[in-house]
């Protein structure tokens, strides 16, 4: 046996791939068996090989602090998290619940607001939220689609449960490392995902396809459907350019576009031609400048009109921002309840609203236990970890929560879940997230798996590329033939 | 075609072209010097001067070294960053706009392209460079002629492979008039050599930076001279970095553009490039020395500068707007 698995130390949280008495977990199994097969350096040889692919494909982001090799892979961890089809069934049905309640209250708080009126969300918390969109109230999207596209986090606390971390109903990004991770994954360890009956995602483009052409303005059944992107400097350039590729369509940046009497146009080569379905991977601020910010110019002067007008759709439609408002996010529960009647199959994180005068002065004094998060950045940005904080960065959040209350959350320390990473030649606890991409159009779907982003950084629980996370291949597994635990190979694979 | 896309695939493809010509002078020129008796500094900068004269480069070049030395001259045209026009900006900027066409071409290209890039950029091609200029110099134009084939094989031979093959061929008919031109300029003057020995080395070296020694011994048995060089070079049919040939070329991936009937035109740019085109099929060698073969070529390159004005003009005219 070589050394990968030797000095594992399971440590005091719910480990992917061991109990946590040391035993090789049965979906496992194969894999730990394969994995001890490798001679020393082995592995060592394949990360490096899928690390050259990954930068001959330019399969890279862009860091934007520093100047030179402001390029950089995406960093890729060779060992795969593997879901057993029970779990996977388990997490796709609360998706699909959660993004049904999303899409009922985003048709509810841009026309009724029964939810308001019923008291279910105070008005306020709607109102205040930096992404609602009042300029839209009454306005009709094609089949009242309003999240297209939706990158749910999902984390497992210690006792191992798939628990929501957040919602990301404007732009999620990352799937194309989902489909790459996979191509990659098959070609370093061909016999071991053989082995596996590991679920396909490569659909994933027909399936977001088939969404943005069936939510074309008045169910024109040949619409031309584009990429907008902001352009090759944007960090998820690669993403964008992909995605348009495996649909086969064009990718267009701002000023590819014009529009004349509220139609959209792009400039080719042989004239104007007409565009009816933009999947859009610009902010809404940054859309149009004649609407929202003025000094963007990377959107479209009078998109907007357009869109108003019903001559063009978006994807995800304007003013999706309320529904994954982190204030917004502590009432998914109460939505489900209240639009589906159903109990939530996936719960929250537990959560305080410092906008709450009891929840405040909890927050305020637990400072130093608890997670905060500003209710409007993403990315990893605007968070205080209470317990890795300094007293000084505690004490700016403590001044800023008592400023703006409305713009907080608190949510206590939740250990996520660990999966072994190879970290200098051998396999370290490493803590992960996953985002699974939820495709709603004629139905809702999702492709089996999804990122899992996995904090590369020791004692680390911040998954974000832009915080030195990367990621791995997600397996959701075909079938339920888990082999039968048998005594003799789990001693054999125990952690010493 | 997005407009965009469409000056993206022309000005990558110049750019890949124009780092092809430019390791082909140095490969050349390297080598020439390798058949000096005398090196002394005079000679090597006498030697030097006109590949920076060639590629436009001189004036950057006075900024930022005193003297011409072989050593700053290949540094400065393979690897200076600073400098627009080296082999490794000119990959750069390729690069950058197959980034912004990526579902236009195939990966394959793509691959190649950002492979030849991240060669030069990591230091391996330094490496190579330092064991041995001559040998680097083919392995990269290897790279790029692999890019060539890769996308003959690999794309569809569609609106973005005629954008490919207008940038290349601007490129190239453009860089083989100045290779002449620049040549004769320095050759001619030194009359006393003609038909001499270091006369008949510098003319098969211009053959040579156009990879067309042999292509011209086959036609011209066993004969080198200025005149006949030139003839090769502007007016061969087949040859495919002669003038005529990438003329032809030029006008096919127009005509295959707009799908207009030949014979017509039906914009600026066919019309430019079927006057050029005719002058160049119904010239001689003679009538062209007569005129003068300097202003002849000058007015190509002005010819070139004009049709790549209209495709722009033609095709692209949307993009500030």
């Amino acid at each position: 046996m070589n050394r990968l698995f030797k000095e594992y130390e399971i440590g005091d949280f719910f480990d992917e791939m061991f109990s946590a008495r040391g035993a090789v977990r049965a979906h496992y199994q194969r894999l730990a068996r394969r994995f001890s097969e490798m001679e020393d350096g082995e592995f060592d040889r394949k990360r490096q090989l899928a690390e050259k692919s990954y930068l001959n494909q330019g399969i890279t982001f862009t860091v934007y602090s520093g100047d030179e090799g402001t390029e950089r892979i995406f960093p890729f961890d060779l060992i795969p998290r593997i879901i057993p089809a029970s779990e996977w069934e388990h997490i796709e049905r609360g998706l699909i619940q959660r993004l049904m309640a999303l899409n009922l209250f985003l048709h509810d708080v841009y026309h009724e607001q029964r939810i308001i009126k019923e008291k279910i969300i105070p008005e306020e918390i709607v109102r205040s939220a930096k992404h609602f969109r009042p300029e839209f109230m009454g306005f009709d999207v094609p089949k009242n689609i309003y999240i297209h596209i939706c990158g749910t986090d999902l984390i497992r606390d210690r006792d191992g449960v798939y628990t929501v971390l957040e919602d990301n109903g404007r732009c999620p990004s990352g799937v194309s490392y989902v489909l790459e991770n996979r191509q990659a994954m098959k070609r370093v360890f061909p016999k071991l995902f053989a082995r596996y009956q590991v679920r396909p995602v490569d659909r994933y483009a027909q399936d977001l396809l088939a969404v943005l052409r069936h939510v074309a303005p008045h169910g024109n059944p040949d619409p031309t459907v584009v990429v907008l992107t902001p352009g090759i400097y944007n960090s998820a350039y690669f993403e964008h350019s992909f995605l348009a590729r495996s649909m086969g369509i064009e990718i267009v940046t701002g000023s590819d576009l014009v529009v004349t009497d509220s139609l959209v146009y792009m400039k080719t080569t042989k004239g104007l031609r007409r565009v009816d379905v933009i999947y859009r991977r610009i902010d809404d601020d940054f859309i149009d400048p004649t609407v929202f910010r003025k000094d963007s110019v990377l959107g479209v002067p009078g998109i907007i009109e357009a869109y108003r007008k019903g001559n063009v759709n978006l994807a995800n439609a304007i003013g999706t921002g309320v529904a994954d408002d982190k204030v917004t996010y502590y009432y998914v529960p109460k939505m489900i309840k209240f639009y589906l009647g159903e109990e939530p199959i996936l719960p929250n994180v537990e959560t305080y609203l410092s906008a709450d005068d009891k929840d405040r002065k909890f927050i305020l004094e637990n400072l130093e236990k608890l997670v905060v998060k500003a209710a409007n950045e993403s990315g990893g940005y605007g968070m205080l970890i209470g317990p890795h904080a300094t007293k000084e960065e505690i004490e700016k959040f403590r001044a800023a929560i008592v400023a703006d209350p409305r713009g907080y959350i608190a949510q206590p320390v939740v250990l996520l879940s660990r999966s072994p990473s190879f970290c200098d030649g051998c396999a370290e606890g490493r803590h992960i997230d996953l985002r699974p991409y939820i495709l709603c159009g004629e139905k809702t779907s999702i492709i089996p798996g999804g990122l899992t982003r996995v904090a590369l950084r020791k004692g680390s629980l911040v998954v974000n590329s832009s915080q030195g996370g990367g990621s791995k291949d997600t397996w959701v597994l075909d079938e339920i033939d888990e082999p039968p635990s048998q005594s003799q190979s789990q001693t054999q694979s125990q952690v010493p | 075609m997005l407009s965009r896309v469409a000056d993206s695939c022309f000005w990558l493809s110049r750019y890949i072209e124009r780092a092809e010509t430019n390791a082909r002078i140095l490969d050349v020129n390297m080598q020439l010097m390798l058949d000096f008796e005398d090196q002394n500094p005079n000679m090597l900068q006498q030697h030097w001067q006109p590949v920076l004269a060639t590629l436009e480069d001189q004036e950057l070049f006075n900024k930022h070294h005193e003297k011409i030395t072989p050593e700053a001259v290949m540094e400065f045209v393979t690897f200076a960053k600073k400098n627009p026009g080296a082999i490794i900006s000119c990959i750069a900027a390729a690069r950058e706009n197959a980034r912004t066409v990526r579902e236009q071409i195939s990966s394959e290209m793509w691959e190649q392209i950002n492979r030849t890039f991240l060669y030069l950029r990591d230091g391996m091609a330094r490496a190579d460079f330092q064991d041995s200029p001559i040998d680097f110099y083919r392995v990269l134009v290897d790279k790029l002629h692999a890019f060539q084939g890769t996308s003959d094989a690999t794309m569809i031979h569609g609106e973005g492979w005629d954008f490919l093959q207008l940038g290349k061929y601007v490129e190239r008919a453009d860089s083989t008039s100045r290779v002449l031109d620049i040549k004769y300029h320095i050759l001619l003057p030194s009359g006393e050599q003609v038909g001499g020995h270091v006369d008949i080395t510098q003319w098969m070296a211009v053959l040579r930076s156009c990879s067309a020694l042999e292509a011209y011994l086959k036609t011209n048995v066993g004969e080198v001279t200025s005149w006949q060089v030139a003839e090769f070079l502007i007016l061969h049919g087949e040859f495919p970095r002669s003038i005529r040939f990438c003329a032809n070329k030029l006008n096919n991936a127009l005509y295959s553009i707009s799908g207009c009937e030949v014979g017509y035109f039906s914009n600026e740019a066919e019309r430019l490039c079927g006057m050029l085109r005719s002058k160049l099929n119904y010239t001689t060698i003679g009538a062209i020395f007569d005129t003068g073969l300097h202003q002849f070529l000058d007015e190509t390159q002005l010819s070139l500068i004009d049709i790549a004005g209209a495709i722009t003009e033609t095709y692209c005219r949307w993009m500030d707007e």
